[in-house]
């Protein structure tokens, strides 16, 4: 018996095998889905190139080169109709960041707020907490971006009622003006020796942190507990005020001013751009706090008891035992909302923000015509985001994740 | 002993029990639910009062507006007369273009019941998969809905439905000839038998539309708009979708590299990009890759990116199910000797959905909310005909707010509605005992 093998005859190697075998049957499946893919990959370039050459086209990308011949509304960075088409993309490019970075951040606030208070004794206040996630969220983010937008554009006031005696608007504190035309503020002068503020101001903070691990880990070491928010607080405001006045006040406003038709000085914010910070946020904002409720109600209640059976009180509860735990759970979702926020930016062409989608993807494809370029590489542009946000905080995931064996 | 209670010193004895008293007033009835709920400290307090107060903001500014409205005006203008400077919405605007709103401004008038009776219909045909108490005769009308929907949305002549349904038919016979030899032979066999009827069909529809014309009127693609649009294109795009789904998220998690790569680099190219881009390249760039003699109209080039976008996500949802199985389940479908086909269907695939249902359901209410986007690319849905005929109309240029809070709420009831369903069956679902 023992010399009998599980191993099946050594046959000759026939066709059917392919079919047969479990073997070689993989690789047979393996083999024609392959070819089945090469091929209809051949046909659609087939047809593509048959199309091109019926129109008379080609595929080139020389287009980003030309001047692009139309203005871009807001500019981080300088940009004029005679710049290039790879230019006026590179700044939709960077409005699309700002935006995406503005909600992230908008939006993470809302959602832990939100997600915290709808689980909330406070009757009311989770009733109210409730309403306002099941309403964003059953609604078409489309829908609120033109709402907010409307709000911005039509029932805010133009820039001529706050002339005159009798003006029918203010300013908010003399320096916020909201008009139709977008929102005013005062914008920060920066005069000579605001270098040495602003480098204050980083060093602060980058004490403040080390502060809070110190604190940390004596808390680790010893069970001693460091008084954390009032030294933190004086170590974040503190040194920058003192500098601000040793070096005479080097930062200074510049306020916006009613001058001739529109308001002049301070920094522009426009409709556009706030209708899709605040819908996104709000938007985003709403199932975030769904992932953050999901995830404190996931830490069974035996973890609140355990805590306070230790004797620790309930802000402490919540920081040393809750928190930690809900965030492995909250984070993975939230890298995936950062995704859907940034990608649900490109609506920003609905409300006419000239992000990457209405630049390259918007004017520039419908001047020059290269569809298949440009949607190209708009596409490779919001790959290249969803990859580095999903790597950067898979990063960040691995670090706060429960390390098991 | 038994004479304790005669000689007791005890001056008094009480032989029945008090009756209960009330709680004091703090602890009872309404009183003591706001203490408990409201103001059970003082943050709380602060909170409840902030709160209220935004209540109250709210109201304030949205009553009047919502009370004092006006139903029936044929203009803005009209409606600033009656209004007189009062605080009032102009809801005319929904009643005067009802019509446009729900089914576009191009569909043919009198044929509007078309679209309401296959509406109607729809939740006819949905209601015996949502709801499994309910006849399963009734699904015979879900295998006829996608039939006679598009030929009540469509028209044309009768015999082309009728036939594309026998397609289906004809390759079901020769599925079930089949099925017992093998899976595979079945279902190949399946599609080429539907072939085959189609290719002959093909001769027939034309003879016998002239022969026994029942028809309705022919309506394009293009003219189909308005929140019939949404409709159309969530629900075929989600039927459309969870197969394709299906046989992805099988791929991705299939043990042949090659097919697995395959599905792994399509789902994450379609989940990296927007939607938006998806449209963009259904309205501009799809048309250059398909034959030159193919005429697709927008509406399917539409549905094939929408179907696609939503297949990934549908993918990804139904991967998480498969992966959450245990691996008894697979082990257990092959020690009984069960090939591949078979013990997906059998085993692996019915649990596995099941444990999906939510994250599908996630996935269908986004897919809905996400055909507003359609708009972007000059399409007339509900968010397409407000941003173009309607508010660029002199009639009623600058009511906003009517329209789109009407378009808020039409997708506010659906979406809700569908994750109350969602839900529910879930708790229907739950056969763990907890």
């Amino acid at each position: 018996m023992s010399n009998t093998t599980d191993l099946p005859p050594q046959t000759s190697f026939k066709l059917s095998m392919l079919i047969n075998d479990t073997r070689y049957r993989s690789l047979t499946f393996q083999f024609i889905a392959l070819l089945g893919l090469c091929f209809f990959i051949a046909w659609l370039i087939s047809n593509a190139v048959v199309n091109l050459e019926n129109l008379g086209q080609d595929i080139s990308y020389r287009f980003l080169g030309n001047p692009a011949g139309y203005d871009i509304n807001q500019q981080p960075i300088s940009f004029s109709s005679q710049d290039t088409h790879l230019r006026a993309a590179f700044v939709g490019v960077l409005n699309t960041l700002i935006v995406a970075f503005l909600g992230c951040i908008t939006a993470t606030i809302l959602g832990v707020f939100a997600g915290v208070l709808r689980l909330s004794n406070n009757w009311v206040v989770s009733k109210l907490m409730a309403v306002y996630v099941e309403a964003f969220r059953n609604v078409p983010v489309l829908i609120w971006i033109l709402i907010i937008f409307s709000i911005m554009t039509v029932s805010l006031p133009g820039p001529r009622s706050f002339r005159g005696d009798n003006a029918t608007a203010t300013m908010l504190f003399d320096a916020f003006a909201f008009t139709n035309r977008g929102v005013y503020v005062p914008a920060p002068v920066w005069g000579s020796g605001s270098l040495i503020v602003v480098l204050t101001f980083v060093l602060s903070v980058i004490a403040m942190i080390a502060y809070r691990r110190y604190a940390t880990k004596v808390l680790y070491d010893t069970g001693r507990l460091l008084p954390t928010l009032w030294p933190s607080i004086a170590i974040f405001f503190l040194p920058t005020i003192l500098m601000f006045f040793i070096m005479g006040r080097p930062i200074g406003l510049d306020y916006p001013e009613l001058r001739g038709f529109n308001f002049q000085g301070g920094i522009q914010v426009r409709g556009s751009l706030i209708a899709l910070w605040f819908a996104l946020s709000l938007y985003t904002g709403a199932f975030i706090a769904e992932n953050v409720r999901a995830g404190i109600m996931a830490i069974s209640k035996g973890q609140t008891e355990a805590a306070g059976a230790l004797g620790l009180r309930p802000n402490r509860i919540m920081n040393l035992v809750i928190l930690p735990q809900a965030l492995r759970i909250i984070i993975p979702p939230l890298i995936s909302q950062y995704l859907n926020l940034t990608k649900n930016s490109s609506l920003a062409i609905a409300v006419g923000y000239m992000d990457v989608t209405g630049t390259l993807g918007g004017i520039t494809l419908n001047q020059t015509g290269r569809a298949i370029e440009a949607v190209l590489l708009l596409m490779l542009f919001y790959l290249l985001i969803s990859l580095g946000i999903s790597a950067i905080m898979n990063v960040y995931n691995n670090a706060v994740k429960l390390k098991e064996r | 002993m038994s004479d304790t209670n005669a000689n007791s010193t005890v001056a008094f004895v009480r032989h029945d029990t008090i009756p209960e008293r009330e709680p004091p007033l703090g602890e009872r009835g309404l009183i003591k639910w706001l203490r408990e709920n409201l103001f059970s400290s003082v943050t709380n307090g602060v909170l409840t009062v902030l709160s209220l107060w935004a209540i109250y903001l709210i109201l304030a500014a949205s009553l009047p507006w919502l009370l004092n409205g006006i139903w029936d005006a044929p203009s803005i203008r009209d409606c600033r007369t009656i209004l007189d400077g009062a605080r009032g919405g102009c809801f005319a605007v929904l009643t005067e273009r009802w019509n446009q709103l729900l089914f576009g401004f191009q569909y043919p008038s009198d044929q509007y019941w078309r679209p309401t009776l296959a509406f109607i219909l729809l939740f006819v045909a949905f209601a015996p998969v949502m709801f499994y108490k309910l006849p399963r005769k009734l699904l015979i009308m879900t295998a006829v809905y996608p039939f006679l929907g598009y030929w009540l949305i469509w028209g044309g002549s009768i015999w082309v439905p009728v036939f594309a349904a026998g397609g289906f038919v004809a390759g079901y016979m020769v599925y079930r000839q089949f099925i017992t030899r093998s899976f595979a032979i079945a279902f190949f066999g399946a599609i080429v038998g539907a072939f085959v009827f189609w290719w002959i069909a093909d001769f027939i529809t034309p003879v016998l539309a002239n022969l026994i014309p029942i028809e309705l009127e022919f309506v394009k693609s293009r003219q189909v708009g308005g929140f019939m649009l949404n409709m159309i294109l969530g629900v075929v795009c989600l039927s459309l979708a969870l197969p394709l789904g299906i046989i992805l998220a099988l791929g991705r998690q299939s043990s042949m590299p090659i097919i697995k790569w395959i599905c792994v680099v399509f789902i994450e190219f379609v989940r990296g990009v927007p939607l938006i881009t998806l449209l963009f390249v259904a309205n501009v760039v799809l048309a250059y890759f398909l034959p030159p003699e193919a005429n697709f109209d927008l509406v399917v080039r539409v549905i094939i990116m929408i179907t696609l976008f939503a297949a990934a996500y549908i993918a990804e949802v139904i991967r998480g199910g498969l992966a959450a199985l245990p691996t008894g389940q697979y082990e257990a479908a092959d020690s009984l000797g069960l090939d591949y086909p078979q013990s997906m269907r059998l085993i692996i695939l019915p649990q596995a959905l099941k444990i999906s249902i939510p994250g599908i359901v996630n996935v269908a209410v986004g897919l809905f909310k996400d055909t507003t986007l359609v708009s972007v690319i000059s399409m007339f849905d509900l968010v397409g005909m407000i941003r173009g005929p309607i508010l660029s109309s002199t009639d009623w240029n600058g009511v906003y707010w009517e329209l789109f809070g009407f378009a808020a709420l039409l997708f506010f009831i659906m979406c809700y509605g569908i994750s109350q369903y969602s839900q529910w069956l879930e708790r229907q679902l739950a056969t763990d005992h907890r």
